[in-house]
C-alpha cells in the first residue's frame, strides 16, 4: 500500500508547531500502526531528518504509552484498542492519515506526539491508593470479597492510564481515569476507611492540573482502549457528594 | 574470593536466623541515609515503596514518562506462592524443590529457598494494597496451575497480573512520594554508577528531555532495571527495556553472573516480516487446552484443516508421552525449532508451528451438551458451546491474537513460534542482593537471582517482589548500619566529575560519528547474529563465528552510526544508540559465556552435550557453578566460579518423558 500521513511536528514545548506531510510506500497490511512509524523515521534518519518522536514502550496494549490521534479519533479507528495494537489492516492504499498529538492543557506536547502526562501521576499521589506499610498485611484469604465486587474493581483497575480520554473529550477532563481508581478502591473493603478522603483529594488534584470539568458526552468511554465503563464517573460522583456531606460531621 | 554469604544453619532456618541477627539502623539515623534506586519495575518499586516506609531517603528513577509504566506491567500469567489454599499439598518445601528443579540445578539453594518462603507474604501484601486477584463464587483468592507443576499456586487477575501487581506497588510508591519520602525522577536514564573509594556512592543520570546530565549521590545505590532479552533485537519485552545500567555497573567492577542463560519462551505470535519490532507472547495457559503439531510432510502447503487427522506429527506427545504438551518452556521451544529446521514448519514463513483447539472446543462442547442433559445435539452446537467456553477461558488472547494476524483462532489453528523472553542471567549478587561492589545491589531480574538456568512460569514476579518488599529491608539496613557517619559526598567530588566526564565523552563520540546507518540497523543485525548463534541451540564453531562478527560490528557501530538531532534535547535515537552500544558488548561475553559452559542445562543448550534421542546432557562433574565474569577492558573478561552445593534437592537429570 501507499500512503499520504500527515503529522504534527512540534520541536519543543515552546515551539509552535504544524503538520507536515509524508508519503510512505510498501506499507504493508500486518505491520503495527508504530511500525509504519518505525519505517518513516528510518527513512527520514537516512536522508538526514529528523525522525517523529512518539511515545511508545510495551506495543502490546498494557503500557499506556503509545498515545497517536489518528484522524480524529484517540487510539485510531479500531474499538478496544491501543495505538501499538492498531494493524495497517484497517486501511487501504492511497489513503490519507492526519496524526496528531493527545491535545490537553494539562498534557503539553514534549515534542511532535510525545505529550507530558505526569499529571496523572499527581492524582494518584493525591490518595490513589491504600495506606497499608509492608509487612502490615492479615491474610489474603481472611477478608472474602464478594466475586461481583472484585470483578468490578479489576475491570476499573485496568485502565492503563494512557490519557485517551481526556484527548477525546471536549473538555480535557480526567474523570474516566480519575473515577477508575476511586472505584476500585471504593469497591474493595481495603479501600473503605480512606474512601471519603481519596474521593476529595483525587478531584482536587485533577482540577488543579487543568482537567477540565464532566459533562456526561461519554466520548471518553467511546475511546477508552481498555472499556473503562462511564459508571466508574456515576459512582465517583456518589463517593465525592458523600464525601462532602459528611465531611463537616 | 566469591562469597555467597549463605547464613550457616538448616535450610528453613537460614533466613529466620539470619534476620534476627541483622544490624538494624535507628529510626533518626534512616532519615539521614539516602538510597538511590534505579528501575520502578516490580522489583524497584516494591523497594522504593518499602524503604521509604521504614524511613531512608529515596531517589527512584526510570526512563518511561511513568513509574506505572514499567516492563512488569506486560505479565500476563500470574504469580506463584506457596499459600496451599488448595490443599493440594503445597508448601515452601515444593515451591523451592520444583524451582530448583525447573532450574535445572544451577540456583542457589539457600535463595531460592527464602523465595519461597517469603512467596506467601507477598500475596498479603498485595490484597491489602487492593490488587484486585481473581476470586472463586465464595470470595476467596481464586488459583490456576502454570509451568507444568503438579500443584495449583498461582495467583492471577485475568491475563494482567503483572499490570495489577506493578499499580498495588506504584500506589504505594506514590503514597511515598505524597508524602515527601521518595523524590521521583521519570524520563531520568542512569548511565555510570559513582564509587568512592571502593563503594558505590551515586549515579549520573540524564534528563531525557533536556539532555543535561546530573550527578546524585547515594548511601547505597539499587539497580532494579530489568532484563536484557532485547540483546537479541526481537522479543517479548518492552521497546526500551536495556542492559545500559547493568552493564556500566559491570564495567564499574560488578560480576555479570550466567550472561548466556537466556529463556526463549515456546508460544509467541510468529514474526510476519522485516518491520516486526517485538514478538507478542502468547500465555504459557493455551497450553493447558491446545495441541501443537506440524504436517507429517515436508512442505506441505495445504491450509490446516485440509490436513487430515492421520497426516499431523503431534510431536510433543510423540516425543514425551508422559507430560506431552505440558514439558517445561526450554524442551516445548527447541521441539519447535527442530520441527522448522527439518522442514516441517508452517505459514508462509515455514518458522511457525500449529496451537490447534479443534479438539479442546469440541471437548468443552461435549461437557457443555451432557450438562444441558442433551444427548443428540448436532456437531455444530457442540461447536457453538465449545467454542464459547474457550472465549470465557482464554477470550482475551484469542481476540489479540486476531488483531496481530488478522485470523480468526476458533476456525483455525495459530501459528506460533518461541521467541526470547526471560533472562535468568543478569548481575552477580550475594544473599544480601550486593553484587561485588559494596553498597551496590541488584534486584528483579537485573541480576543472576534464583532462577538457575531456566525460570519457571510465574516466578519472576514472586521474585522481583520478594526482592523488594521483604529481602532488601533488610539486608540494606545490614550495610547502611556501618554508614551512618558517612555525610552525604558533595557532588563536586572527583569521583562524580570524573564519571560525568566519561559519560560526556561517550555521547559527544556517539554525536560525532554521523555515520550511515542508523541504531536500528545495528541493533538488527547484532539480533541475529545472536539469534542464529546464541539462541536456541548453540555450538563450539558458531559462538566462536559469532564473537568474531560481533566484535566486527562493534567496530562499525563505532564508525558508522547516525544519530539525527542533538543531545540537549529529546532525542530517543541516542537513547537507543547508548543502549545497542552496551548490547554489543554485552553480546559478545554472552557467547563466550555459552562457549565455556561446554553442557546443556536449561534454557542453554549446547549442541555437542545432548543425549542419544537428543535431550540436554547436563554435566555436574564440571559445570555445576555459577559463571562470575569480571571486566577488565574491552573484549576481556575473567571467569570465576561460585560453586553450588546441593544439600537438599539432589541433582538428577530432567526426564519429562
Ligand atoms: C510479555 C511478558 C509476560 C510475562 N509474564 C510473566 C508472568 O506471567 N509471570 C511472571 O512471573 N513473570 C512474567 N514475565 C517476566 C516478568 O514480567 C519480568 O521478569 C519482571 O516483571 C521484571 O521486573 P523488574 O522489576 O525486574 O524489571 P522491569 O519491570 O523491566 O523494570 C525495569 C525498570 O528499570 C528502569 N530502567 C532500566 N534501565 C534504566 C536506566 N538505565 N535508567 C533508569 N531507569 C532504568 C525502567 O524504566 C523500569 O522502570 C513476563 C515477561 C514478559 C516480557
Ligand atoms: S480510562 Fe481508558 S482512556 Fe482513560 S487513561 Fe484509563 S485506559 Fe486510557
Ligand atoms: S506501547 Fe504500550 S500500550 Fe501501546
Amino acid at each position: 500500500m501507499k500512503l499520504t500521513l500527515k503529522i504534527w511536528r512540534q520541536q519543543n514545548t515552546k515551539d509552535k508547531g504544524k503538520f507536515e506531510s509524508y508519503q510512505v510506500s510498501d506499507v504493508s497490511k500486518d505491520m503495527s500502526f508504530l511500525e509504519l512509524f518505525d519505517v518513516l523515521n528510518e527513512r527520514l534518519i537516512n536522508e538526514g531528518k529528523d525522525p517523529v518522536a512518539f511515545d511508545h514502550d510495551c506495543r502490546e496494549g498494557i503500557c499506556g504509552a503509545c498515545s497517536m490521534y489518528i484522524n480524529g479519533r484517540a487510539h485510531g479507528p479500531w474499538d478496544e484498542t491501543t495505538t501499538c495494537q492498531l494493524h495497517m489492516r484497517a486501511y487501504n492504499d492511497g489513503d490519507t492519515i492526519v496524526v496528531e498529538p493527545w491535545r490537553a492543557k494539562a498534557f503539553p506536547v514534549i515534542k511532535d506526539l510525545t505529550v507530558d502526562r505526569s499529571a496523572f501521576d499527581r492524582i494518584i499521589q493525591a490518595g490513589g491508593y491504600i495506606s497499608v506499610n509492608t509487612g502490615n498485611a492479615v491474610d489474603a484469604n481472611a477478608i472474602p470479597i464478594d466475586k461481583f465486587d472484585a470483578d468490578n474493581a479489576f475491570a476499573a483497575a485496568a485502565c492503563i492510564g494512557c490519557g485517551a480520554c481526556v484527548a477525546a473529550c471536549k473538555n480535557s477532563s480526567a474523570m474516566l481515569f480519575t473515577s477508575a481508581k476511586v472505584s476500585q478502591l471504593a469497591l474493595l473493603p481495603q479501600g473503605h476507611p480512606e474512601r471519603k478522603q481519596r474521593a476529595m483529594d483525587m478531584v482536587a488534584q485533577m482540577d488543579k492540573e487543568g482537567f477540565g470539568s464532566c459533562t456526561n458526552t461519554g466520548a471518553c468511554e467511546a475511546e477508552c482502549p481498555k472499556g473503562i465503563s462511564l459508571t466508574n464517573i456515576a459512582r465517583l460522583n456518589r463517593e465525592f457528594i458523600g464525601a462532602g456531606l459528611t465531611s463537616e460531621g | 574470593m566469591l562469597n555467597a554469604k549463605i547464613p550457616a544453619g538448616p535450610m528453613e532456618a537460614k533466613w529466620a536466623d539470619y534476620k534476627s541477627h541483622v544490624k538494624l539502623v535507628n529510626p533518626a539515623n534512616k532519615r539521614k541515609l539516602e538510597v538511590i534506586i534505579v528501575g520502578t519495575g516490580l522489583a524497584g518499586a516494591s523497594a522504593a515503596a518499602a524503604l521509604a516506609e521504614l524511613g531512608y531517603k529515596v531517589k527512584a528513577f526510570c526512563f518511561q514518562d511513568s513509574a506505572r509504566r514499567a516492563h512488569s506491567i506486560a505479565a500476563q500469567g500470574g504469580i506463584n506462592a506457596a499459600k496451599n489454599y488448595q490443599n493440594d499439598g503445597d508448601s515452601v518445601f515444593r515451591l523451592f524443590y520444583d524451582t530448583v528443579k525447573g532450574g535445572d540445578y544451577r540456583a542457589r539453594e539457600g535463595n531460592v529457598y527464602r523465595l519461597a518462603e517469603v512467596s506467601a507474604s507477598i500475596i498479603d501484601q498485595c490484597v491489602a494494597q487492593g490488587v484486585p486477584f481473581a476470586r472463586e463464587y465464595g470470595g476467596l483468592l481464586s488459583n490456576r496451575s502454570f509451568g507444568g507443576t503438579q500443584v495449583q499456586r498461582t495467583f492471577y487477575a485475568a491475563g494482567q497480573t503483572g499490570q495489577q501487581l506493578l499499580l498495588g506497588a506504584y500506589s504505594a510508591l506514590q503514597r511515598q512520594v505524597a508524602l515527601g519520602n521518595v523524590k521521583l525522577y521519570s524520563r531520568h536514564e542512569m548511565l555510570d554508577v559513582v564509587t568512592v573509594d571502593g563503594k558505590a556512592r551515586g549515579i549520573i543520570a540524564r534528563d531525557l528531555i533536556s539532555g543535561k546530565l546530573e550527578r546524585h549521590f547515594g548511601h547505597a545505590v539499587l539497580l532494579c532495571t530489568g532484563g536484557y532479552g532485547n540483546v537479541f533485537y526481537l522479543s517479548t519485552n518492552a521497546m526500551g527495556s536495556n542492559v545500559t545500567a547493568a552493564w556500566k555497573a559491570h564495567k564499574r567492577g560488578a560480576y555479570f553472573g550466567n550472561p548466556c542463560f537466556t529463556q526463549i519462551h515456546p508460544t509467541c505470535i510468529p514474526v510476519s516480516g522485516d518491520h516486526q519490532s517485538k514478538l507478542t507472547l502468547m500465555s504459557e495457559s493455551l497450553r493447558n487446552d491446545g495441541r501443537i503439531w506440524v504436517p507429517k510432510k515436508k512442505d506441505d502447503n495445504r491450509k490446516a484443516v485440509d490436513i487430515p487427522e492421520e497426516e499431523r506429527d503431534y510431536y510433543l506427545e510423540r516425543r514425551y508421552p508422559a507430560f506431552g504438551n505440558l514439558v517445561p518452556r526450554d524442551v516445548a521451544s527447541r521441539a519447535a525449532k527442530e520441527r522448522c529446521d527439518a522442514g516441517y514448519g508452517v505459514g508462509t514463513s515455514k518458522m511457525a508451528v500449529y496451537l490447534d483447539y479443534a479438539e479442546a472446543i469440541v471437548r468443552y462442547g461435549q461437557i457443555e451438551a451432557s450438562k444441558k442433559g442433551l444427548d443428540h445435539a448436532s456437531e455444530e452446537e457442540i461447536i457453538k458451546w465449545g467454542k464459547a467456553v474457550v472465549a470465557e477461558k482464554y477470550g482475551n488472547l484469542f481476540d489479540m491474537y486476531a488483531k496481530i494476524t488478522g485470523e480468526n483462532p476458533y476456525e483455525m489453528p495459530m501459528r506460533i513460534y518461541p521467541a526470547v523472553h526471560y533472562t535468568m542471567g543478569g548481575l552477580w549478587v550475594d544473599y544480601e542482593l550486593m553484587t561485588t561492589v559494596p553498597g551496590l545491589y541488584a534486584l528483579g531480574e537485573a541480576n543472576f537471582s534464583d532462577h538457575g538456568a531456566n525460570r519457571l512460569g510465574a516466578s519472576a514476579l514472586m521474585q522481583g517482589l520478594a526482592d523488594g518488599y521483604f529481602v532488601i529491608p533488610y539486608t540494606v539496613g545490614n550495610y547502611l548500619a556501618d554508614e551512618i557517619h558517612t555525610k552525604p559526598i558533595p557532588l563536586d567530588h572527583p569521583a562524580f566529575v570524573e564519571t560525568e566526564k566519561a559519560v560526556q565523552a561517550q555521547l559527544d563520540t556517539l554525536m560525532n560519528i554521523k555515520g550511515e546507518h542508523s541504531v536500528d540497523h545495528f541493533h538488527k543485525a547484532l539480533g541475529k547474529i545472536m539469534w542464529d548463534k546464541c539462541g536456541m541451540a548453540r555450538n563450539e564453531a558458531g559462538l566462536k563465528e559469532a564473537i568474531v562478527e560481533i566484535q566486527a560490528l562493534k567496530a562499525e557501530f563505532w564508525k558508522n552510526v547516525r544519530i539525527p538531532g542533538s543531545q540537549d534535547e529529546f532525542n530517543p535515537e541516542l537513547e537507543k544508540a547508548g543502549r545497542v552500544a552496551d548490547f554489543i558488548e554485552l553480546g559478545e561475553l554472552m557467547c563466550m559465556d555459552a562457549l565455556q559452559r561446554r553442557e546443556s542445562c536449561g534454557g542453554h543448550f549446547r549442541e555437542e552435550s545432548q543425549e542419544d534421542g537428543g535431550e540436554a546432557l547436563r554435566d555436574d562433574a564440571n559445570f555445576q557453578f555459577v559463571a562470575a565474569w569480571e571486566y577488565k577492558g574491552p573484549s576481556s573478561f575473567e571467569l570465576h566460579k561460585e560453586h553450588l552445593d546441593f544439600e537438599i534437592v539432589k541433582p538428577t537429570q530432567r526426564n519429562y518423558k
